[in-house]
C-alpha cells in the first residue's frame, strides 16, 4: 500500500527524522494560510499524488511570495499531472503540500527495501541524491553503498556511521545522520514497510540534515496490525476497478488490451495473459479469483471485467484442484446470465469433475465457446476478440 | 526414491482443527499411504481430542515425542503462521511445509533469521505443498492429476504447477516428486535447493522448473544448472505480459527496481542450457521433445 509524501514525512518525524516544516492543503486559500503561518520568504508547493517524477511533470514549484504560493497552488490543484509513473492521462491533483523553502548544500539518497536473496532488510545510500536509484545503479553502481541489516541487532551505530561517511556526510552532521538512518530503519520494521526512501536527504547551508522528500510502501499482508496505516489510504489514487476487486477478495490489475481473463491462481493467471499475447491478442486484465471462487465471486469478477469499455472477449481458465469444475461451471453460467453477457466467452476447464463441468456449460443454452487446453483457449479467444 | 518425502514419512498438521486444515488433512490422509503418514495434529488447548482418528496434541514437541512425526504441514492463519514455523523449528523437525498465504514479510524475515544454523528445512509459505505420487501428498494439490514416474517438478505457483503436472501426465510422463516452493518474497527452499535434490535423486530423469516474475531465484538456479546439473531441465516463466511495479497476486510476483522481468529470466535460463518455452501450454511437449521419446 502506498501513501502520500506528507504522510510519509509525518511517520518519519515520529521516528526522529527531521523534515522541513509544512502542511497538507486541499484548496488555494488553505495553501495561502499555511504559507503565512510558516512565515519566511521562500516556499515550496508540491503536488501530492502517489506517482513519482512530480517535479519533471510540473507538479513542484518554488514560490518567493505568498501571492506566488496562491498562484502555483491554483495551477497545480486540479491539474492532470503526467509523470513517467502515471498513465498518459496523468493523475488528478487533489492535495498539496506547502513547505518552507530550504537552502540546500548537498543532496543524498537513502532507501530501504527487502533483499529477497539475502533475506534481510538492505539499507542503500548514495551521494547522488535527487536521482532515481535505478538510474544511479545503471550508470555508477560504485556510488551505491549497502548494508544488510541483522534483524536481531538492528542498524547499529557503527554501520550507520560507516554508510554516512561513505556517501560523504560531513563529520559535523554524523550524529544527525545516525539518527536519520536508525529512525528510518525503526519505522521500516515497526510499520511493516516494503520500501522506504528519503530522496533527497539534504544537508542544509547551516549543516542540518532534512528529509526533503519521502516515500513508503507497506506490506498489505501486515495491514491487519496497522489501523493507523490503513487510515492513510487514499482511494482516489488507486484504480477504481482494483479497489472494487479488493472488496470481494479478488486480485485484479487493469491492463491495456481487450481480452478479459478470469483465472484461479496468480501463476496460472499470468501464464494465461502470456499465452493470449503469444497467440496475437492482448490481455485486458490480470484477475485471480483465488482458491475458493463462489458463484458470487465469479459474478463480481465478470462485472469488473465488463466495466472496461475496450473489452471484446473473455477467457475463463480454471484448473480445478480443490475447486471443482462443476461448481465453477455453475458459477460461470449464473454470472453470464446475470450480467447479460454480450461479448464472446471462451471457457477452458480442467481438473476435478471436468466432464460434469463441461456438460453444465454445454447444456446452459448460452453461446459459450468451450476449449480443450490453454493453447486452444487462447487461439479461440483471440479469434473471437477480432471478430467482435 | 523421491525427494524430501516418501510413503514412510510421518506428518503432523499444525492448525488441523480449522476448516482448511481439516479439509486438506482428510484429503491427504485418503491419498495413497496417507492413513499411515498423517499421525498427529497440533492445536494448543485441544490435546486429547482427535480428528478422523488422528490424535491432537498441544504442542509440536509433544506431537513429535508421542508419534515420531518428523514433518509438519501448517494451515495456521497468517498472523500466527510464522510463530507456528518457529515452534516446528525449535522442536527439531526435519521439514516444515507452510501452506498459509498472506504472512507479513517482516514476520518471515525474523523467522528465517531464527532458522539459521538449524537443521529444519522449510517449504513455502504460500505454497501448495509437495507430493510423491502414489506414496504421499502433503498439501492442497489435487492428487488425481499426478502419475508415478521419473520427472521432477519445482514451481513457485499453485494452479500453474497443476497445469504442468497435468500436461506431463497426459503425455505419459509420471512424476518422481512435485514441489511447490511458494509465491512469497521471503520463503524457505528455493528452486536451487530443490534442483540439487532432483539432481541427486536416482529416480528422477529430468525436471520441469516453473518460475514467475520477481526476484532472482530462477537466475541463481540457472547459473548452478549450467555448471552442475546432469539432467535436462525444461523451464517456463509466467509474467511476460506483467507491467512494471504491479504486484501480480503473489506477494513475490512484482517487477521492481529493474529486477525480476520474465524476459531477463528466460534469457539467463536459455543461456544456461535450460530448455525454455514461452508457451505455458507446451511445458509437457517440450519435455517430450527434450527426452526424444
Amino acid at each position: 500500500m502506498k501513501i502520500h509524501e506528507y504522510q510519509a514525512k509525518e511517520i518519519l518525524r515520529q521516528y526522529g527524522v527531521p523534515t522541513p516544516r509544512g502542511s497538507v492543503c486541499f484548496s488555494v486559500d488553505e495553501a495561502i494560510a499555511v504559507a503565512q503561518q510558516l512565515g519566511g520568504s521562500v516556499w515550496v508547493v508540491k503536488a501530492q499524488i502517489h506517482a513519482g517524477g512530480r517535479g519533471q511533470g510540473g507538479g513542484v514549484k518554488v514560490a518567493n511570495s505568498v501571492q506566488d504560493v496562491g498562484m502555483h497552488a491554483g495551477k497545480i490543484l486540479g491539474m492532470q499531472l503526467v509523470t513517467h509513473q502515471t498513465n498518459a492521462d496523468g493523475q488528478l491533483v487533489r492535495r498539496l503540500l506547502i513547505e518552507e523553502g530550504v537552502q540546500i548544500a548537498k543532496e543524498y539518497y537513502v532507501g530501504m527495501v527487502i533483499d529477497r536473496s539475502k533475506q534481510r532488510v538492505v539499507l542503500m545510500a548514495s551521494s547522488e541524491g535527487g536521482m532515481e536509484i535505478e538510474a544511479v545503479a545503471a550508470h555508477s553502481p560504485d556510488k551505491i553503498h549497502k548494508i544488510w541489516i541483522n534483524p536481531s541487532s538492528g542498524l547499529i551505530d557503527a554501520e550507520a556511521d560507516t554508510v554516512a561517511r561513505q556517501i560523504g556526510i560531513p563529520n559535523a552532521a554524523l550524529a544527525q545522520a545516525r539518527a536519520c538512518l536508525q529512525g528510518l530503519y525503526r519505522a521500516f520494521v515497526e510499520k511493516d514497510a516494503m520500501l522506504a526512501e528519503i530522496n533527497p536527504l539534504v544537508l542544509t547551508a547551516d549543516q542540518n540534515l532534512l528529509a526533503l522528500d519521502a516515500k513508503f510502501n507497506f506490506d498489505s499482508n501486515a495491514l491487519f496490525r496497522h489501523p493507523e496505516i490503513v487510515a492513510l489510504r487514499d482511494l482516489d489514487e488507486e484504480d477504481p476497478a482494483e479497489v472494487e476487486a479488493s472488496k470481494f477478495d479478488l486480485s485484479y490489475i487493469s491492463l491495456d488490451g481487450n481480452i478479459g481473463c478470469l483465472v484461479n491462481g496468480a501463476g496460472l493467471a499470468m501464464a494465461t495473459m502470456d499465452i493470449i499475447k503469444l497467440y496475437g491478442g492482448m490481455p485486458a486484465n490480470f484477475l485471480d479469483v483465488g482458491g475458493g471462487a463462489s458463484k458470487e465471486k465469479v459474478t463480481e469478477a465478470f462485472k469488473l471485467m465488463l466495466r472496461n469499455p475496450n473489452l471484446r472477449a473473455i477467457l475463463v481458465n480454471i484448473f480445478g484442484g480443490i475447486m471443482k469444475c462443476d461448481v465453477i461451471a455453475e458459477g460461470v453460467v449464473a454470472a453470464a446470465r446475470e450480467v447479460h453477457l454480450k461479448v464472446p466467452l471462451v471457457v477452458r476447464l480442467e481438473g476435478t469433475n471436468v466432464d460434469l463441468g463441461k456438460k453444465i456449460l454445454a447444456e446452459s443454452g448460452l453461446p459459450i465457446i468451450s476449449a480443450g487446453d490453454m493453447a486452444d483457449a487462447a487461439a479461440k479467444v483471440v479469434t473471437a476478440a477480432k471478430g467482435a | 526414491m523421491s525427494i524430501l518425502i516418501n510413503k514412510n514419512t510421518k506428518v503432523m498438521t499444525q492448525g488441523m482443527t480449522g476448516k482448511v486444515g481439516q479439509f486438506h488433512t482428510l484429503h491427504c490422509k485418503n491419498y495413497a499411504n496417507g492413513a499411515n503418514c498423517f499421525v498427529a495434529g497440533v492445536t494448543p488447548g485441544k490435546a486429547g481430542q482427535s480428528y478422523e482418528s488422528i490424535p491432537i496434541f498441544n504442542s509440536v514437541m509433544e506431537a513429535r515425542v508421542q508419534t515420531g512425526a518428523t514433518v509438519s504441514v501448517i494451515y495456521v492463519p497468517p498472523p500466527y503462521a510464522a510463530a507456528a514455523i518457529d515452534e516446528a523449528v525449535e522442536a527439531g523437525l526435519e521439514l516444515v511445509i507452510c501452506i498459509t498465504e498472506g504472512i507479513p514479510v517482516h514476520d518471515m524475515l525474523r523467522t528465517r533469521y531464527k532458522m539459521q544454523g538449524k537443521k529444519t528445512l522449510l517449504i513455502g509459505p504460500n505454497c501448495p505443498g509437495l507430493i510423491t505420487p502414489d506414496e504421499i501428498k502433503i498439501g492442497i494439490m489435487p492428487g488425481h492429476i499426478h502419475r508415478k514416474g521419473r520427472i521432477g517438478v519445482v514451481s513457485r505457483s499453485g494452479t500453474l504447477t497443476y497445469e504442468a503436472v497435468w500436461q506431463l501426465s497426459e503425455l505419459g510422463f509420471g512424476q518422481s516428486s512435485c514441489v511447490g516452493i511458494g509465491g512469497d518474497p521471503i520463503n524457505g527452499m528455493k528452486h536451487l535447493s530443490v534442483m540439487k535434490l532432483f539432481n541427486d535423486d536416482p529416480e528422477t530423469d529430468a525436471v520441469v522448473m516453473v518460475g514467475e516474475i520477481g526476484g532472482s531465484d530462477e537466475e541463481e538456479c540457472a547459473h548452478w544448472i549450467k555448471s552442475n546439473m546432469q539432467k535436462p531441465v525444461v523451464g517456463f516463466i509466467a509474467g511476460i505480459t506483467a507491467p512494471l511495479g504491479k504486484r501480480m497476486g503473489h506477494a513475490g510476483a512484482i517487477i521492481s527496481g529493474g529486477q525480476g522481468g520474465a524476459e531477463d529470466k528466460l534469457a539467463v535460463m536459455e543461456e544456461c542450457g535450460i530448455h525454455i518455452t514461452r508457451n505455458p501450454a507446451e511445458m509437457g511437449k517440450m519435455m517430450k521433445h527434450v527426452l526424444k521419446v
